[in-house]
Formats: C-alpha cells, sequence, structure tokens
C-alpha cells in the first residue's frame, strides 16, 4: 500500500472509476463485511469478477480480508484512503472566485446606493 | 504535490479598507455577499455561522482579529461529516492601495494531517467503534 497521499488518492479515484467496483464498496459501506459470494448473490457481477475487483480494493487499501477459510473471507471497507481522497476533493471544492465576485458586487452595490442619496449635510451645502 | 493543501486569491476592490473589513467582519456584510444569513461575535474564539436558503450552513471560529489588515477564522472542510474536527483556517489581509484595497485570501490545511495520521486516527476510530458494537451485543446476549 503507497504512503503518499497522492498516490492513495490516485488509487482511490482508480478505484471508484470502475461502476463494479462502486457497486461493490457501496455494499460493503451500507451492509458490513460480506464474503466474495455475498456479493456474487447480490451483484450483477460474476465471481470470479468479484474476486479480481477485491484484489484490487484490497491492494489499494480500500478493503481488507478478515482471517478465516478461504471461502469464507469476509471483506471489509476500510475508509482511511477515502478520507485522503476526500481532502484533495475538498481543496477542488472550494470555491472562492465566486464569493469574492459577490464582495466586489455587494460593496460596489452600497457605494452606488450611497452616491444616490447624499447625507442631508451634503444636500444642505448645494442648497 | 499535485493537489494543494492552500488555495490562495488576491484581488484589488476599489472601495477603501474600512468597507471591505465590515462587509468581512460584520453580520449584515456577510449575509450580503457570502451567506443568506449569518452571525459573528467578533473577537478571537468567538464563534460565527453562515446559512444558505438550500439548507446548507457552516459553523466558524474567529482566530485573528487585527482590524484593518488581518481577519482570520477556522471552519469545517468542506465535504467532511460535519462532526469531523478537522478544520482549515482562512486568513482575509487587507492592504490599502492607491485605488482602494488590495484583498488576500489564502484558506490553508487541506493536508494538514499526513496519511499516517489519517490512518492512526481512523483506525482506532473505527475499532472504538467495532469494540463498543461488540460490547452491545455481548451485552445483548447475554440479558
Amino acid at each position: 500500500m503507497p504512503h503518499d497521499a497522492e498516490a492513495i488518492a490516485e488509487q482511490v479515484f482508480t478505484a471508484l472509476a470502475d461502476p463494479s467496483r462502486r457497486a461493490i464498496l457501496a455494499t460493503l459501506a451500507s451492509r458490513g463485511p460480506v464474503t466474495a459470494t455475498d456479493l456474487a448473490a447480490r451483484l450483477p457481477i460474476t465471481r470470479q469478477a468479484i474476486a479480481k475487483h477485491l484484489a484490487l480494493l484490497a491492494e489499494a487499501g480500500l478493503v481488507t480480508a478478515e482471517p478465516g477459510e478461504r471461502r469464507r473471507v469476509r471483506y471489509r471497507l476500510r475508509s482511511a484512503p477515502m478520507q485522503v481522497a476526500q481532502q484533495f476533493l475538498a481543496a477542488l471544492a472550494r470555491d472562492w472566485d465566486r464569493p469574492l465576485e459577490a464582495l466586489t458586487e455587494h460593496l460596489d452595490r452600497r457605494a452606488r446606493k450611497a452616491a444616490a442619496t447624499p447625507p442631508e449635510e451634503a444636500r444642505g451645502c448645494h442648497d | 504535490m499535485g493537489f494543494p493543501d492552500r488555495i490562495e486569491r488576491t484581488v484589488e476592490i476599489a472601495h477603501p479598507p474600512g468597507e471591505v473589513w465590515a462587509a468581512l467582519t460584520t453580520a449584515e456584510g456577510l449575509a450580503a455577499w457570502f451567506g443568506n444569513e449569518a452571525t459573528i461575535d467578533l473577537r478571537p474564539g468567538g464563534s460565527a455561522r453562515m446559512s444558505w436558503s438550500s439548507g446548507f450552513m457552516v459553523d466558524m471560529r474567529v482566530g485573528r482579529v487585527e482590524e484593518p489588515t488581518t481577519f482570520g477564522f477556522t471552519w469545517q472542510i468542506y465535504g467532511l461529516p460535519k462532526k469531523d474536527p478537522r478544520r482549515t483556517y482562512v486568513e482575509f489581509t487587507l492592504e490599502p492601495t492607491d485605488a482602494g484595497t488590495r484583498l488576500t485570501v489564502v484558506e490553508s490545511g487541506f493536508a494538514q494531517l499526513p496519511p499516517d495520521a489519517y490512518r492512526t486516527a481512523y483506525d482506532g476510530n473505527s475499532e472504538g467503534w467495532a469494540s463498543e458494537l461488540g460490547e452491545l451485543v455481548s451485552y445483548l446476549d447475554a440479558a
């Protein structure tokens, strides 16, 4: 399993790019640890394909196999790598451009409003 | 790293620092351009909150208050669960210019914990849950 954040995130995004693997992760997230046989029964994916996807997910650190007899091994979701990927998504999702434009517009609007309604004493000068 | 720990923007604003400061640090100002509603207790350690008509809400903790040059706060990391204690730090810096104000915003802390710390923190957490659930199960089994 890689140790630097970017490599971890890359494996997460690779894992999530495949619909079968997303379905496997979603099943583990909602139902808890299950065996490969359970997954094959629940999902429209062959037992062989599930084994292949589980191996990739384990390599990415997204699932761990509980110790047990081969056919009874249960796979458990491991969300730590997701949190690393989520950090990157958080930075990309933070939008400062729009709020700063809104701030500038707000200050312009205020200034225009102030110019349109001069204070009493200023008006007094012109009378 | 291909991903940022820190986001930085600078804008030139044609209004004096005092007005920009008010827009950043008062409930009325924040509600006018940032959130739809806002509350703020403007002192270091004070609480602030912004909410939007969509129902989205964010809690902030005021950090630096140095009128009219520096305003800093921490808030929740976008996309993480509300209870997650990790926060990013946002700091606004206002510099007077001939035309008005140069405003810089820096948000930092997106990668505040190295992966190992994540692993420790998270694994500790999930084991905690697993053992608590285990205790509940044995309690119910014994009953």
